[in-house]
């Protein structure tokens, strides 16, 4: 096992705003059709972390959000089950559950979710909440407030602190791009977080406007590239929030797969957090199969 | 081992790729085993192509003198796409005697207003036909779509729709003096940007009171035809713009007409030198547009990953077919493997092949001759002892005049490939270690049409771009082009400015 070198986060890696932002605007002209477009579309199925996180969100609908994580749409029972769902700590034990014996993960939140604001203990202790719950993916938020401050080492800590908390669950690093202001900052947050052993970056927590914008998850995916070139670490990017439409979803792929490639076009590397996307993608699923539009109400709202 | 750790090794070698173990340098990304996109052609059923051309002269459409034709090709299928009058001096004579006398009767006599009229007229029929004459750019020239339906056509509309604007404002474009057409103007127009070009030229001219005879080029005539068209559908008066269609000589035959005031050309310095020797003691103003072979300098303060990107669009943009392309890039050695290692990657992710799908990123070379010509100087560069690289990813149609993306490192200043412009996708890569050296190295050439600096420092653009002798320097950014911006070269690249307020000059005298 060689050792990895963990670069000077304060050294700021220049990124040119507008060239990011042209390079998605040429990656969004790329033409899915036919077979390409079917094929992303059951893929972007199979990415989502279906998730519920409202201080409403009750144990029936926790239940019945799993059963659609398991048969996304009845009538087309062929179709991919999605990734995992998403929910608070205190519904892990209820999500896990109604998942039993269907490979669907269940993530939790946690670490003070959305705000972050609390002590690392609290933060520790609300991760091994949801571990031991059985949770199988932690979504971890960042404290901006001190990543903006510039204490870095504080950052690196809290994760590398949360991450052994985990054990064996996987690790989502939620940046919460939407407050971190510049393409600079979101690539800064991406490597440290990805040095500290983040198994995934995600862009946001779903609580603060932007939230996913395509610009930033280019950013991180070439964060991931440089990290998978220098560490030969692969790590996941989950893009969250305001993902609504199948259009955008598969626009969302073609960044993934002319970024990192083919290796990332899977739910073990790349998940979208969403929850109205299900129900676009099944409709266009369903037209791509029957040629015509169904009405939403065929769909279920979970 | 967790479950969930198993299955990720299991999915990602189901997607062709293994899971490494160990840093490495050489870390492949895999672009092409999964998912590719399925063809996404742009119909062409509706674009009406006739099997015969004649030129455009006195606002109909006129037989040749010689009722010889020509053939031209599509490139990306080798098939005939239609064939052309061949244009003689006789045909010549004829079209600059209608645009004399349109000159004469009408169009110096008509109020400004109303030329601009006429103007923005064309720019909007060029917009409402934007799709046609996208996909007859793309069909007849071999350039993506995707660059022919967002560059070439906008663009085009735009230089209509800016010089209109400027035709009843001449006397604040030059406080205190009186601007007056110069007459007939003469102008033959490259194969590379077939519409644009003729944008460049027409809308100038027509502007600031002269009527024109243009050539286009012999391997790309169809929509300078097409604008004839637009030419008689928006009512222009008759002799006012005049096509003749044809090769070398019908150029030659432009050139020494003895009743043209202005010559405006774009095309290879060789031709320009030939031009401007036969121009040499007549009373004709022109201007000359012609080769370049672009700095591109990388900085390592640069932002590498829109670096590449800018590399790719100042080398890979209608397939290298680019006067102003950024051909030699300069790289500072503390990034140049980084960069370089990333330049290789996003080559895998260029589609090479037929120029009607929407998802081609570098579409078919203008013409056998040229295709030849690139061949030609990448076995040179071969010979000269750099290294070459091309992409895998994508495989080349088995019919028309396709090239892989080429970059050549190892290279010399003194080599053949650094000094000679290709005019294709071939890119020579050169390190440097200070500023001054970058420099010395960008102006090291006859050449100064266009240079790019990339870096996060401003200051250094500045000073850097005072230094370099080209007509145009992008900073962080390649081959953008705007109606408002001069553009022309320094040196052997050229005489004269086209675009913007510079670009009036040429068509006026000043009293």
């Amino acid at each position: 096992m060689s050792v990895i070198s963990i670069p000077d986060f304060n050294q700021t890696i220049p990124i040119d705003k507008v060239g990011v932002e042209e390079r998605v605007s040429r990656l969004n002209k790329r033409s899915i059709k036919k077979e390409s477009k079917v094929q992303a579309l059951k893929l972007a199925l199979s990415m989502i972390d279906l998730t519920t996180l409202e201080g409403k969100d009750s144990e029936g609908k926790v239940i019945q959000m799993c059963s659609k994580a398991r048969v996304p749409y009845a009538p087309m029972p062929q179709l991919p089950s999605v990734a995992a769902v998403c929910v608070y700590p205190n519904m892990v034990a209820t999500a896990k559950k109604a998942l039993k014996g269907t490979g669907i993960y269940v993530a939790s939140v946690a670490t003070a979710f959305p705000s972050g604001m609390a002590q690392l203990q609290v933060k520790l202790d609300d991760t091994k909440f949801a571990v031991d719950s059985g949770a199988d993916e932690i979504d971890m938020v960042i404290s901006r407030g001190e990543f903006l401050k510039g204490n870095y080492n504080f950052i690196f800590d809290e994760i590398a602190a949360i991450k052994e908390a985990c054990g064996e669950a996987h690790l989502k690093v939620i940046l919460e791009t939407g407050e971190l202001e510049t393409y600079e900052n979101v690539r800064t947050a991406s490597d440290i977080a990805m040095y500290a052993g983040a198994d995934f970056i995600k862009t946001s927590t779903g609580k603060i406007s932007p939230a996913a914008t395509q610009p930033v998850t280019l950013v991180m995916l070439e964060a991931i590239r440089d990290f998978y070139g220098d560490t030969g670490i692969m790590v996941g990017m989950k893009p969250a929030g305001g993902i609504r439409k199948a259009k955008e979803a598969l626009q969302y792929l073609v960044l993934v797969k002319e970024t990192l490639g083919a290796a990332w076009l899977t739910p073990n590397w790349f998940r979208f957090g969403a929850s109205s996307l299900t129900n676009d993608l099944l409709m266009q699923i369903v037209k791509q199969e029957t040629g015509v539009y169904q009405s939403l109400h065929y769909f279920s709202e979970d | 081992m967790s479950e969930k750790t198993k299955k990720n090794e299991g999915e990602a070698t189901a997607n062709g790729s293994a899971k490494p173990t160990s840093p490495n340098a050489d870390l492949k990304h895999d672009f092409a085993s999964f998912w590719n996109y399925s063809p996404a052609p742009e119909s062409s059923d509706f674009v009406e192509i006739r099997e015969q051309y004649q030129h455009y002269i006195d606002g109909s459409f006129s037989v040749p003198a010689k009722k010889r034709y020509f053939k031209s090709i599509n490139p990306a299928t080798e098939e005939v796409l239609a064939e052309f009058a061949e244009g003689t001096s006789e045909d010549v004579d004829k079209a600059v005697k209608a645009a004399r006398k349109a000159y004469d009767k009408v169009w110096s006599k008509l109020p400004a207003r109303e030329r601009g009229k006429y103007i923005y007229r064309i720019a909007r029929m060029i917009q409402e036909r934007a799709r046609e004459l996208a996909i007859i750019e793309s069909m007849d020239g071999g350039k993506p779509i995707r660059e022919s339906r967002d560059v070439d056509v906008p663009l085009a509309a735009a230089y209509f729709f800016y010089y209109a604007g400027w035709a009843d404002k001449l006397d604040y474009a030059f406080p205190g003096r009186k601007a007056e057409p110069v007459g007939v103007c003469g102008q033959i127009i490259p194969w590379n940007f077939p519409l644009l070009m003729l944008a460049w030229k027409i809308a100038p001219a027509l502007a600031t009171g002269n009527t024109v005879v243009l050539k286009p080029a012999e391997t790309t005539s169809l929509t300078a035809l097409k604008f004839a068209e637009i030419c008689m559908d928006a009512g222009l008066p008759a002799g006012v713009v005049n096509i003749v269609t044809g090769a070398g000589q019908t150029g030659a035959a432009i050139v020494d007409h003895p009743d043209i005031n202005k010559i405006a050309f774009t095309g290879s310095t060789e031709v320009g030198k030939i031009i401007q020797k036969s121009l040499a003691g007549t009373e004709k103003k022109f201007t000359l547009e012609l080769g370049g072979k672009g700095p591109n300098i990388i900085f390592e303060d640069a932002s590498v990953d829109q670096a590449v990107e800018g590399i790719v669009n100042a080398i890979f943009f209608n397939q290298g077919h680019v006067c102003c392309a950024g051909s030699r890039l300069l790289v500072q050695e503390g990034i140049a493997d980084k960069l370089i290692k990333k330049l290789k990657q996003r080559m895998e992710t260029l589609i090479v092949g037929d120029p009607l799908d929407k998802n081609t990123d570098i579409g078919a070379i203008n013409s056998k001759m040229q295709f030849n010509k690139i061949n030609e100087y990448i076995e040179i560069g071969i010979k000269e002892g750099a290294t070459i690289h091309q992409s895998n990813s994508s495989s080349l149609p088995d019919k028309g005049y396709f090239c892989k993306p080429t970059i050549f490192t190892g290279v010399a200043q003194s080599n053949r490939i650094v000094q000679e412009e290709i005019f294709g996708p071939v890119l020579t890569i050169q390190t440097f270690r200070t500023p001054e050296e970058a420099v010395e190295k960008a102006n090291n050439t006859p050449y100064g049409l266009a240079g790019g600096i990339w870096t996060d420092k401003g200051s250094k653009i500045f000073k850097i771009s005072q230094k370099l002798r080209s007509g145009v320097v992008w900073a962080n950014t390649f081959n953008k082009f705007d109606p408002t911006s001069p553009f022309g070269g320094y040196k052997e690249s050229g005489v004269g400015r086209e675009g913007g307020l510079h670009g009036l000059y040429p068509y006026v005298k000043l009293k």
